[in-house]
């Protein structure tokens, strides 16, 4: 398959292994911040062509997992009214709140929806007049032009029965977050390629700087993520922290200026609490005031709820790169992709739960 | 009669409280609710074997017995609709026990308003691919529920089929060493379904391989091929299949991801939707374990047959981790091929 196998190439995988190994002369910690990356290295051993002293770390970019308990609740609350249609794709359904999930919420007899893009979710307010139609905007930047653009939909036809249940969060605040904590070992960075696709890549800038790491704007395929780690190393090795696009194909500097344009008039810049990690200030989107009418939060009145985590998780540490998932007692024992405990382990793109389907020791 | 089930025991413990979609996805939820509920209630050794049908010895013969219901939506889709599936899928059990199908019940569950033209589809439908299969429908039942209590119609059909030859098919007989072999790509019934339902448009219509395997079967054993094991690849895809004789034989199965034959059109509408083509379904894909020294003549046959033309090696059998699917990855690494929790589910980004 075009623009696929291209990326897959086994004999220039190994080619990249060799020349990253020849490259790397002290040992180096890097983190790819995007969960898509992790699957991926897991999916296919990346890491496996990698020398011993490179240690890959996996961030906080899955949207599923970095998903606050209580609005999971919320969501959970939303979906079990009887005149709610409640939209999310696939992913969110199976991540157990406090006490169940959506996929069971369905099966009590809530009418719960996968739909592949949130103007679906437009389309069924339409043909449904009579029901209030709630879509669950969770993501990171990549996802949020296309829930803005079916806010602005929703207010073109004046759709009263249309909200969004938003839970978006920005990549730049939580490598922020994760660069200034005193336990962080990161080096250096392979950022997300999708979200720089929307936003661009010149908001990395003042975090090299400031913390003087390599980022490296990188893609999701195996050439891809080699191509960055081999940057990632030789920046490293010469002492430079610059921003670089190894996903040239495509992500230009400034990024989707229409897709910006759209975001700006429907979000606002907001703290969010990040399950597994806390709050960090101005990380997420909100409606703005403009557009707070299709806030299902406020329709809804579910505000104010909270929620403990098992004290047993160490996710947050797992999203920060502090530890790997291998090192929790947990894993594999009393935390599983059927049993979560936590984040990590929610969603098939959460470094424990991509440990646990491609890597369990054998049995 | 056996004593120790006693008819007021508690429901056996299960991860939920209620029947979620997943209990019938071909997960490990499935797995769970046959283990933990069927496989306790009826144990039996017929049951305990395991496999897509039993084998039924009379007196000097044996024959094969199955059930199977369909209730896909939509009914009609490229390639086939839910009367060809219901007499293909049926058919296809029997012949992974290696018998010649023969009979087939027909139970068909109607929803008030069903257009009747749609009925005569499906049945002129389920009369054509039994006549491929060569079997007749000998015996049926109907029965018509209240609107909105069925999604138009469901099928149920049961079926029974001869074995004609004395060997043993089944998990039990997979030796370290054995070839791993499919009949053609992967992943087509799932994407053509999944397309329609949701309205999916892509650049070439993707078709499913709904298609009746006896013949091929039959080509195989009449070759003199020394089959071991025979699964047809439905939901859960080849992933599941494997998994579960791996299980079952407690053997390790180890198959190269770059072997797999899976169409372009369906590799791409997978990576669209964040699908895994080996967890998709089939309807007319098998995977057949076949002693090593007649794994090159066993492609060769399937080749030359209809049903098989894009026959291949995916992978062979080992002992080093019973139990366990490995599968080398397109850059070379080695990892585990799971069952699934439930469903696979699109995700975000």
């Amino acid at each position: 398959m075009r623009f696929v196998d291209e990326y897959r190439d086994a004999h220039l995988a190994e080619e990249f292994g060799r020349a990253i190994a020849g490259v790397t002369t002290r040992p180096w910690t890097i983190m790819e911040v995007c969960g898509g990356q992790t699957h991926a290295i897991v999916k296919f051993g990346i890491d496996e062509l990698l020398p011993k002293s490179l240690t890959l770390v996996h961030g906080p970019g899955c949207p599923v997992c970095v998903t606050p308990l209580e609005l999971i609740d919320k969501a959970i609350a939303i979906a079990s009214r009887p005149e709610v249609i409640f939209c999310s794709f696939g992913d969110m359904l199976r991540v157990p709140g406090s006490t169940t999930d959506l996929l069971s919420v369905k099966a009590q007899g809530g009418d719960v929806r996968i739909v592949y893009s949130p103007l679906d979710a437009v389309r069924l307010a339409r043909a449904h007049p009579e029901r209030q139609v709630v879509f669950f905007a969770v993501g990171f930047e990549t996802t949020a032009p296309a829930n803005a653009m079916a806010v602005c939909q929703a207010a073109q036809h004046r759709l009263a029965n249309f909200s969004l249940l938003v839970s978006h969060v920005l990549v730049p605040p939580a490598m922020e977050a994760i660069l200034g904590a005193p336990e962080n070992r990161v080096r250096g960075f392979l950022a997300a390629g999708h979200v720089c696709a929307v936003m661009g890549c010149s908001e990395y800038e003042p975090l090299a700087a400031k913390y003087r790491v390599p980022i490296v704007v990188t893609g999701f395929e195996p050439l891809d993520i080699l191509q960055g780690i081999y940057m990632c190393v030789i920046q490293l090795e010469e002492g430079r922290a610059e921003v670089e696009n190894q996903y040239v194909r495509a992500v230009r500097r400034e990024g989707n200026s229409a897709a910006q344009r759209l975001i700006r008039e429907v979000f606002q810049v907001i703290p969010r609490k990040w399950r597994g990690v806390g709050e960090i200030p101005q990380s997420g989107f909100g409606l703005s005031a403009a557009y707070e009418r299709f806030d299902a939060e406020r329709r809804f009145d579910v505000a104010g709820r909270s929620v403990q985590e098992p004290a047993e998780c160490i996710s947050g540490l797992v999203l920060q790169g502090v530890r790997k998932p291998s090192d929790c007692p947990a894993f594999g024992t009393r935390c599983t992709p059927e049993h979560p405990l936590g984040a990590t382990m929610v969603s098939s793109e959460g470094a424990c739960a991509a440990y646990h389907r491609y890597r369990r020791a054998p049995a | 009669m056996p004593t120790d089930f006693p008819s007021n025991c508690p429901a056996p413990l299960t991860d939920h409280t209620q029947v979620l979609m997943a209990h019938g996805g071909g997960g490990r939820l499935m797995q769970q609710l046959i283990e933990r509920m069927f496989l306790r209630a009826f144990a039996n050794p017929l049951l305990e074997t395991r496999h897509d049908g039993a084998v039924i010895p009379i007196q000097s013969r044996r024959l094969a017995f199955t059930t199977d219901s369909y209730v896909v939506r939509p009914l009609f889709f490229p390639g086939g609709d839910i009367g060809t599936l219901a007499v293909n899928g049926t058919v296809n059990d029997l012949a992974m026990c290696g018998a010649r199908p023969r009979w087939l019940s027909a139970g068909f569950i109607l929803e008030e308003g069903l257009p009747i033209e749609t009925l005569w589809r499906v049945v002129q439908s389920m009369r054509s691919a039994a006549d491929a299969a060569a079997v007749q429908v000998v015996t049926g039942d109907t029965k018509v529920v209240d609107k909105g209590k069925a999604d138009g119609l469901f099928i149920n059909t049961a079926g029974i089929g001869l074995i004609e030859h004395d060997l043993t098919l089944g998990p039990s007989q997979v030796k370290p060493g054995d070839a791993v072999l499919v009949n053609g790509d992967l992943g087509r019934h799932g994407v053509a379904v999944i397309s329609v339902r949701e309205g999916l448009q892509f650049e070439t219509t993707i078709t499913s391989d709904c298609a009746p395997l006896a013949g091929l079967v039959s080509a195989l054993l009449e070759g003199g091929i020394e089959v071991h094991c025979l699964r047809d690849l439905t939901r859960g895809g080849l992933a599941a299949a494997l998994n579960e004789i791996a299980s079952t034989a407690q053997v390790q199965v180890d198959i190269e991801e770059r072997a797999v034959p899976v169409r372009e059109e369906v590799r791409g509408a997978c990576e669209l939707l964040g699908l895994d083509p080996l967890y998709v379904a089939n309807e007319g894909r098998l995977v057949a374990f076949v002693a090593a020294k007649d794994a090159e003549r066993a492609v060769a046959i399937m080749r030359g047959h209809p049903q098989g033309g894009g026959a291949c090696a995916v992978g062979k059998v080992l002992l080093d981790s019973p139990g366990r699917v490995t599968m080398k990855s397109a850059i070379g690494a080695r990892r585990i091929l799971d069952l699934l929790s439930g469903e696979q589910l699109p995700r975000i980004c």
